[in-house]
This record gives structure tokens, C-alpha cells and sequence, in this order.
């Protein structure tokens, strides 16, 4: 039974960047993740990451920048601090080794991002996830004795003690099936978002919502939840994701009748509007029937400049190439709004603590809440890094003061029985199948547009799946990467967090950010300008609450672009 | 819909079974993955498959495995031309070399390619403490790093690296690449440092034998083998490191070799690289390599009339070629992200192949 002061579940960057502030201030850490740490879906940020560096630029301006996109959702004492501390988190990662863009003078050089109101993010080429993951991962290596590393290790549940504090977690090795508990003192889940829910989505077939579901299966409640991004510019058919990197280097929209549509919709900032804007423009082009016949419009890169382009954008000129057949440098390419990111998560406040002792929650798996109703493109990057740091810094801080704590097995055993149970079924569906319908019903009602009627429907079709979940069936009946096990467990945790998603927007009766409800269609803040909070109620739909938006400096106002 | 067949290699060392080869039809579009088809097959048919998947975009380096006998991502290889490559047209499936097998399609890449990276010292060594904003370095330098920073670490080098094979000691192509990240970053204090320790193992830098697998088979254009190079370059010409195991010298002789005769002129290698035939030192080694040099006479690599006279002479050409890279000042190298001109009418394509393309003037010889 390994014991830890910090036991870490995920290893993107919010999960690194939390242990190696955990390990500096003095804790024992242990990091776990299902797959390899450089394998985790941080690495698919392409764009790039924010902060307000240049003396010309001001965290206010960043700030306000945030409150706005976020659709006067977001809570702005957290807003302030992660951009108030931004600038010195960039400057920690480049000397940690970072290879940040430059400047012709070798300074941090930027790149203009959408709903921003200055070039102020920072990239390397367009792999910045990738090269940010890898340094910190070079960072783990590096504080090997400090930082034990659990890699393709499954988490299965939450561990609690009598008194409900959360004291580790209960993971199986994925190697050879072993189940452990894990005990720790303090417990941060960084285990990432959800867009498997969806069909297509651009996120890895790893982002099933595992420390969502598994928080509030222990009581946690889930903030914002109905605000699911869409990014406006995905692949059909496999959602892969053509980075708002190519908007920011200039490059346009047009619909099929060669119309560069979003003077229309946002005629100042245009292609750079905020992404819940841009996706309803082109869904809206598209559903009035001037998109292409595939569902797509079309995005035009070679308004950039080509060695630009093959220098900053490099990543999607292989993408185009690999999986659209396309050389964007010299003819547009056909995308459409898929899903991207998941603004809600586990209520966490401004250190990462949730509601359950002991359990703190950073990056896309948390809600703190800075993207309110949309998130800013390459905030979320600084949302990890940051409260990926905070929640490091006071958990290991929680440790510190705390005497040794102990854990029951009993837990071990009841997941190890669930897991021989789900071995031993037959004749049920496949949960690929279930996983499917899931997800492609998911995108069809619970997308861009909503109603009450799809959402009501939504919220059946969910219901019926986790019925049939419980008996649904396996193939594979080893111990060693036995996936199939995985694949079933992770299924349970993406059809929790739909249902919530669902709930949450059927409750949310207006719309505002990523949440668009043709029978609501405006804003409504004398009624809705609150969070939504679901909690776990024994088998039933989630238990609905509310909560206050924080709000220091900005009073709402009508939102143009 | 087309249909294709996958021939899946399979291992589960729990079944007490032998190792053997599963055919799976499954119906997609051409131009999606082998991992697509790979995942269909799973979903359908037969959940146990295993493989490491994640992004399906050629990003997160999991899905690493041989196609046709070829290393590449099972994400970055379409169904239609998996076909088109594969003899009898059934797609062939089965893990990387070099690392053994612990399912199916996984491989333990932690016994090789991650013990192996660990062995570069793999992370940023800055002399001091750092400065109170950034550190001011030339923007190309950062560029220039950025093409070893792509390396996703998928381990498909490592599968086909021909010097592995021989030496399961070789740090490797993926590691050494690795160690380039450092030492071309301005940032790194340790460069000689880091040169030196990897110049003085026999299984470092010079245990490489240029066989370009690497080049092939990486699918975001690392180029290993070109990063072991610079490793070499950088370790003889800027910091004069002289190893123990005549690496150096066996480069030199290498290159002055090319510079002379035009081509590489394999007999003369071995002896040049111990100071030239009549140098003491190349005797006992000349005895030690006699076998070298048979199965080149053996392979019509040398003919002994060619061993002896000195047939080629440089031509201006190569000469030409030789004065330019001596006289440029620049040591940064025309990589995938440090691209040709906007006019350029034949600008380097963005794949792999264009890594080795960069290259002719080294390959050539060997042709
Ligand atoms: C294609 C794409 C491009 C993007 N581009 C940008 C951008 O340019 N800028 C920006 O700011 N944001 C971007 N984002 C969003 C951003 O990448 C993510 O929100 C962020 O990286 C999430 O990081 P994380 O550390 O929270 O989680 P992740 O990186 O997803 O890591 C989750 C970790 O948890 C582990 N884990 C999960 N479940 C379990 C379990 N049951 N047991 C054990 N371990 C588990 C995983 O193995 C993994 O290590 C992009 C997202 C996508 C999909
Ligand atoms: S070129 Fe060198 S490093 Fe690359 S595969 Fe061949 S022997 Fe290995
Ligand atoms: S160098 Fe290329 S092939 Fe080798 S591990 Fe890195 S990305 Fe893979
Ligand atoms: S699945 Fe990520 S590289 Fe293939």
C-alpha cells in the first residue's frame, strides 16, 4: 500500500505542473496516469498559451478579455489571479527550459488569438502542448527522488474515510491487472475533460471524464456543466482540430457562396471573434443551407503567407495533408464546429480545494470557474499550469500539518468485485456500441443548438444507456492491458457526466456562452447569471443547486465582437 | 463501403500460447487510419486486441507499430495505401522491434526507448540562476531545437535502428536526438559536458552506423540520425573532443575521405581513421578489422584493384560543396521549421522524406 503526502491522479500539465509544486514545497509526491504522461491530451494544444508579458499589455486587459468571453459565467476574483499570474508562469516554463517562440530581439515573441485584445499568446511552432508536456515531463525525470511516477496506472475510484475526507484513490495497474490503494493525505485530481461524450470530438480517445464522474460519486458537486465548447474550425467526420493558430495568422471563413460570413455576425474582430460566436455563425450558415453539402464551410489559409504558414502552422499542414487530403497552403479546407472542451467540471475555489476534505481538482477536469460560459482560446493551457501549481502548493501545504492517515481495503475489494462481475457477463451489448450511440446522439442534441424537446430526449436516450450499461459485455477476460475492462469502466464515467451535461442545460433556461437554446435565445441575468451546481443522488438525476457568480470589477454588459 | 484485411500479430503471454497471426475484414473509407481499421476490429470483433492508442492524430506517440514491416504510427498510415504497400494485399500488423513484446501491439517501451532517454540526462542543466525575465537568445537557435522538440516518442527509430540490433547498449536514435535538444539549446550549460560523456561511451554517438532507418521511419521528421550527426560535428569541430573509441577520427577520416576522392573510397576509411596506413596505431587495428574488409571485398563494396589504386578524385563539385559548409559561419540547418524562401518554386516538402532529402551528398556514396 504506497504512501504519499500528495497522491496526483493524471499526468497533462495540470497534474505535472501540481506535482512538481507539490515535491518544491517539501511534500512526498506520486503521479499516476492511465497512459504514459507525454501521451496525456495536453499535448494536443496547438495553439499556444496567454499571458500579459509585454510591458505594453496589462493582467487587466487580459482579465477583462476572460470575463467577456466567458459570457459574465466566470468567476472573476479567479479570472484575476490567473492572469495577474500568468506572466511569471510563462517565465518559470522558459526556464525550465521551454523553447518559446522569439522575437527578432530573442525575447518571447507572440501571436494574436481569438476574443483577445492583444497579440499576447505565446507559442512554440504549433506544438505548444506537446514541447510544454515534454519539458515538465524532462522536470519529473529530473526530481525522480522526490516524485514517484505511477505510469499506466488506472484509477477506479476514490478512496474516503469515515468521516467522508478523501484519502487516495484505488487504481489498478494496467500492466498485469494488480488493484492498489493508494493512500495520501491530500489527493489532486488532474485527470482532464470529457470530450468523448461526444461523436465526433477533437479530444483523445482518453478524455472520458473519469475524475469527474469518479468526484461526484463520492459527493463533490459539478459546476457549469452544460457549457460545452465547440471549436469552429474541426475536421468532418473524425473532429480532428485545425488550430485557431490559423485564424490568428489571418486566415478567413467563407460559405459556399464565397462570403466571408462573419462580417455579418462580428464585424470587427470577424474570424477572431470568441469560439461560441464563430461556431454559431458557421452552424447557422450552414443550417440556412449555405454551407457545402458535406455540412462544412470553408476555411482559407492561403491568405497567410506560405512560408509563414509552413513555419508557424507546420503541424496543419501535416493534418491537412494526412487526414483531409488538403494542402492548406494553396487551396481552402472544409471544417465545421465539433466539439472541444468542456468549460464545467468539479467545483474547485481559487487553490483547487473542492467540497470533500482532502480532494483538490485542477485543470479541465475542474471547474475553478475562469471559462464561465466560453473559454478563451489558450486560457486553458494557463488554467492548468496555474491552478495546477495552486492546488500543488496547498495540498502539500495540507500535508504538512497532518498526522498519518488510514484507509480501509474494503474499498479495493468492492471495485475488485465489480470488476470480476463485468468480466463475468454475457450476452449484454457491446459497450462499443453503447459508447457510439452515446456519443453520436450527444452530438446531434446537446450541440451548438438546443431545445427543450432534444434535450428532454437527450436526457432519455442517456437514461436507457446507463440501464443498459450494467449489462453490457466484454471480450477480453485477462489480466494483462486488459483494455476492454478499462473501456467498460470508462464507459460508467462518460454516461454519468452526460447526464449532467444534459441536466444542466435543460436547467439552464436562457442562453449565454456555449449554451444556445432556441427556446431561450437571449441572455437573461436577472435570473441566470449563477452557476449551476448537480450533486449526486443515489441513482436518480442529479440533485440541481445554484451558486453565486464572484464578481469584482466587471458588471455584465451586452456582448459584441 | 471498401473492405480491407488486417493481419494482426498476436501475444498474450497469460494464454501459454505462441505467438500467432489473427485476420480481421473490416469496411472504412481508404484514407482513414490503420488504428481506425485497428479500433473497428476491437469495437466488432474482438475486444482483446491490444494496442496503445490516444489521439488518432499523430500527436501523442502511442500507436507505434510495424505496418508492412515498416515502422510508423497506426494513426498516421491510410488503409488504402497500407494496401497498396502490402504484397498480397492484406495489411500486415505487428508490434515495433527492438523492445520486447508484452501484448499483442504493446511493447515495453520503458525497458528500452524510456531508460534509454533517461541515460541523456534529459532535461535543462542552465549554468546559475536564471534571469529575471527571459533569457535572450537568437531566434533561430530556438527554431532549430524545435525540430528534435517535435519528437513525439513513439519509439518507431528505435524499432528499426540497425545499430541496436548489433549493440542493445546504442543510446539510440530517439535519445540522441533528445541530447541535441540540449546541446543546441543556448540555455544548457553543459554542452562539452554532455558532448564528451556521450562521445567517450562506446555505445554513444559513434556507435551509429548511418543507416538512415531513423530518417524513414519518424514520422514527424526528427531526423534522428541527422541530430547524431551535428552531436558528432559540434563534439569534433567546437569542442575537439577526441573519444577513446576513435570515433572521432573515424569521422574525420570519413569526411576528408569524400573531400578527396568524391565518393567514399572504403578502403582507405579504416586506416585513415587510425592515422593513415602507415601510422603504428592502424597495424593492430587493421589485423582486428581484416574481417570488415573481407566481407566488403566479399560484397563487392571494394574491389581489390580499387583497394589498392586510387581510382575516383573529388570532382569541383563535391569540392565546391565541401568550401561552402567549411566557409559558412551559420550552423543552423535547414530543418522543418527553418524553411525555404516564400518564392521558392520547389520549396522542401513537410514530410519525412524531406529530412532525407536534405542529405543527398551523405547518402550518395553508399548507393
Ligand atoms: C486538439 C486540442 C487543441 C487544444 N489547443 C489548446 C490551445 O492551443 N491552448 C489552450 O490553452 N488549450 C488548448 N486545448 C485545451 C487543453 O489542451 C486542455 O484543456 C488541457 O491540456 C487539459 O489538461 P489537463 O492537464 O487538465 O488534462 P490532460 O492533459 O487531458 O491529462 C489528463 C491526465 O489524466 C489521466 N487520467 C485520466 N483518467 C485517468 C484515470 N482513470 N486513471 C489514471 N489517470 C487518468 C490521463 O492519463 C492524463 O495523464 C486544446 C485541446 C484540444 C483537444
Ligand atoms: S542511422 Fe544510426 S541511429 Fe539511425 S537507425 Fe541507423 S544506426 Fe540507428
Ligand atoms: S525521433 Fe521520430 S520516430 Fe523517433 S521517437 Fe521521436 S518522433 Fe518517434
Ligand atoms: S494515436 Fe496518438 S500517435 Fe497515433
Amino acid at each position: 500500500m504506497p504512501v504519499h503526502d500528495v497522491l496526483i491522479i493524471g499526468a497533462g500539465l495540470a497534474g505535472q505542473r501540481a506535482a512538481l509544486a507539490a515535491a518544491r514545497a517539501g511534500a512526498t509526491v506520486a503521479i499516476m496516469s492511465k497512459v504514459h504522461p507525454v501521451r496525456s491530451h495536453s499535448n494536443a494544444a496547438a495553439g499556444g498559451i496567454n499571458a500579459a508579458l509585454n510591458p505594453d499589455d496589462s493582467w487587466e486587459s487580459h482579465a477583462f478579455d476572460t470575463v467577456k468571453g466567458s459570457d459574465y459565467l466566470g468567476d472573476q476574483d479567479a479570472i484575476e489571479i490567473m492572469c495577474r499570474e500568468a506572466p511569471n508562469e510563462v517565465l518559470w516554463l522558459e526556464h525550465a527550459g521551454v523553447t518559446f517562440h522569439r522575437s527578432a530581439e530573442g525575447k518571447l515573441g507572440t501571436r494574436a488569438f481569438g476574443g483577445a485584445s492583444a497579440a499576447r499568446t505565446y507559442y512554440i511552432a504549433d506544438i505548444t502542448g506537446q514541447a510544454l508536456l515534454h519539458v515538465l515531463y524532462e522536470q519529473l525525470m529530473k526530481h525522480h527522488e522526490q516524485i514517484d511516477r505511477y505510469e499506466e496506472w488506472f484509477i477506479t475510484g476514490l478512496a474516503q474515510d469515515d468521516e467522508g475526507n478523501c484519502v487516495g484513490a484505488i487504481a489498478r495497474n494496467i500492466r498485469d491487472g494488480a488493484m492498489e490503494l493508494f493512500t495520501a493525505k491530500s489527493t489532486i485530481l488532474a485527470s482532464g475533460g470529457a470530450g468523448q461524450c461526444f461523436k465526433p470530438t477533437t479530444n483523445a480517445l482518453i478524455c472520458t471524464g473519469d475524475g469527474i464522474a469518479q468526484a461526484y460519486r463520492i459527493g463533490a458537486p459539478l459546476m457549469d456543466m452544460e457549457m460545452i465548447q465547440y471549436h469552429p474550425t474541426t475536421l468532418q467526420g473524425n473532429g480532428i482540430l485545425i488550430t485557431e493558430g490559423a485564424r490568428g495568422e489571418g486566415a478567413h471563413l467563407y460559405n459556399a457562396e464565397g462570403e466571408r460570413f462573419m462580417e455579418k455576425y462580428a464585424p470587427n474582430k470577424m474570424e477572431l471573434a470568441s469560439r461560441d460566436v464563430v461556431s454559431r455563425a458557421e452552424q447557422t450558415e450552414i443550417n440556412e443551407g449555405r454551407g457545402f453539402p458535406d455540412g462544412t464551410v470553408a476555411l482559407d489559409i492561403t491568405k497567410v503567407p506560405r512560408k509563414r504558414t509552413l513555419e508557424a502552422l507546420r503541424e496543419i499542414v501535416n493534418i491537412g495533408r494526412d487526414f483531409a487530403g488538403v494542402d492548406i497552403t494553396r487551396e481552402p479546407i472544409r471544417i465545421r464546429p465539433g466539439c472541444h472542451y468542456i468549460m464545467g467540471g468539479v467545483k474547485a475555489d481559487i487553490n483547487g480545494a473542492t467540497s470533500i476534505p482532502g480532494l483538490y481538482a485542477a485543470g479541465e477536469v475542474a471547474c475553478v470557474s475562469v471559462h464561465g460560459g466560453n473559454r478563451l482560446g489558450a486560457n486553458s493551457l494557463l488554467d492548468t499550469l496555474i491552478f495546477g501549481r495552486r492546488s500543488g502548493e496547498h495540498a502539500a501545504a495540507r500535508a504538512a500539518g497532518m498526522p498519518a492517515i488510514t484507509a480501509s481495503r474494503a474499498q479495493v475489494r468492492d471495485q475488485e468485485r465489480e470488476i470480476a462481475d463485468l468480466m463475468n457477463r454475457s450476452g449484454g451489448r457491446r459497450v462499443s456500441e453503447i459508447r457510439d450511440e452515446l456519443g453520436t446522439m450527444m452530438n446531434e442534441k446537446v450541440a451548438v443548438f438546443r431545445d427543450h424537446a432534444g434535450l428532454t430526449e437527450a436526457h432519455e436516450v442517456v437514461r436507457r444507456l446507463k440501464d443498459e450499461a450494467r449489462f453490457a459485455t466484454i471480450d477480453d477476460r485477462g489480466t494483462v492491458f486488459n483494455q476492454d475492462v478499462l473501456g467498460a469502466l470508462e464507459l460508467g464515467y462518460m454516461l454519468d457526466v452526460a447526464e449532467c451535461i444534459v441536466v444542466g442545460a435543460l436547467e439552464r433556461r436562457e442562453s449565454r456562452g456555449a449554451q444556445f437554446r432556441t427556446d431561450f435565445p437571449k441572455r437573461n441575468d436577472d435570473e441566470w447569471l449563477k452557476h449551476i451546481d448537480l450533486s449526486m443522488n443515489g441513482g436518480d438525476a442529479p440533485k440541481v443547486s445554484y451558486s453565486p457568480v464572484t464578481i469584482t470589477k466587471w458588471e455584465p454588459q451586452e456582448r459584441t465582437y | 463501403m471498401p473492405e480491407y484485411t488486417l493481419r494482426i500479430r498476436r501475444y498474450s503471454p497469460e494464454s501459454g500460447e505462441a505467438a500467432h497471426w489473427d485476420d480481421f475484414e473490416i469496411d472504412l473509407d481508404g484514407h482513414r487510419s490503420v488504428l481506425d481499421g485497428i479500433l473497428q476490429a476491437k469495437d466488432r470483433q474482438d475486444g482483446s486486441i491490444g494496442i496503445r492508442c490516444s489521439c488518432r492524430a499523430a500527436i501523442c506517440g502511442s500507436c507505434g507499430v510495424r505496418i508492412n514491416g515498416k515502422p510508423n504510427l497506426a494513426c498516421h498510415m491510410h488503409l488504402d495505401k497500407a494496401c497498396e504497400d502490402a504484397p498480397d494485399g492484406v495489411i500486415v500488423v505487428e508490434p515495433m522491434g527492438n523492445m520486447p513484446v508484452l501484448k499483442d501491439l504493446i511493447v515495453d517501451m520503458d525497458a528500452v526507448h524510456w531508460k534509454k532517454m533517461r541515460r541523456v540526462t534529459p532535461w535543462l542543466l542552465p549554468d546559475g540562476d536564471p534571469p529575471e525575465r527571459e533569457y535572450i537568445v537568437a531566434p533561430e537557435s530556438m527554431i532549430d531545437i524545435t525540430q528534435t522538440m517535435a519528437c513525439i516518442q513513439c519509439g518507431a527509430c528505435v524499432s528499426d535502428c540497425l545499430s541496436m540490433e548489433v549493440d542493445p547498449l546504442f543510446i539510440g536514435p530517439a535519445a540522441l536526438a533528445k541530447a541535441y535538444r540540449f546541446v543546441g539549446d543556448p540555455r544548457d550549460g553543459q554542452h562539452e559536458e554532455r558532448l564528451r560523456d556521450l562521445a567517450e561511451d562506446p555505445h554513444g554517438i559513434y556507435d551509429c552506423t548511418h543507416c538512415f532507418n531513423c530518417i524513414e521511419a519518424c514520422p514527424k521528421g526528427v531526423a534522428p540520425m541527422s541530430q547524431i550527426m551535428r552531436l558528432r560535428r559540434i563534439a569534433s569541430a567546437d569542442h575537439g573532443i577526441e573519444d577513446r573509441n576513435n570515433g572521432y577520427r573515424h569521422e574525420h577520416a570519413f569526411v576528408k575521405n569524400i573531400e578527396k576522392n568524391g565518393l567514399l573510397h572504403e578502403a582507405d576509411l579504416l586506416p585513415d581513421s587510425y592515422g593513415g596506413k602507415f601510422h603504428p596505431r592502424a597495424v593492430p587495428e587493421l589485423v582486428t578489422s581484416l574481417p570488415v574488409i573481407l566481407r566488403a571485398l566479399q560484397r563487392g563494396k571494394v574491389t581489390p584493384a580499387g583497394a589498392l589504386l586510387h581510382k575516383h578524385k573529388a570532382s569541383k563539385e563535391v569540392k565546391r560543396i565541401f568550401r561552402d559548409v567549411h566557409d559558412r559561419e551559420e550552423r543552423y540547418e535547414l530543418n522543418l521549421y527553418v524553411v525555404g524562401e516564400e518564392e521558392d518554386d520547389n520549396p522542401p516538402s513537410m514530410h519525412a522524406d524531406a529530412a532525407g532529402s536534405q542529405l543527398p551528398a551523405e547518402r550518395s556514396p553508399n548507393q
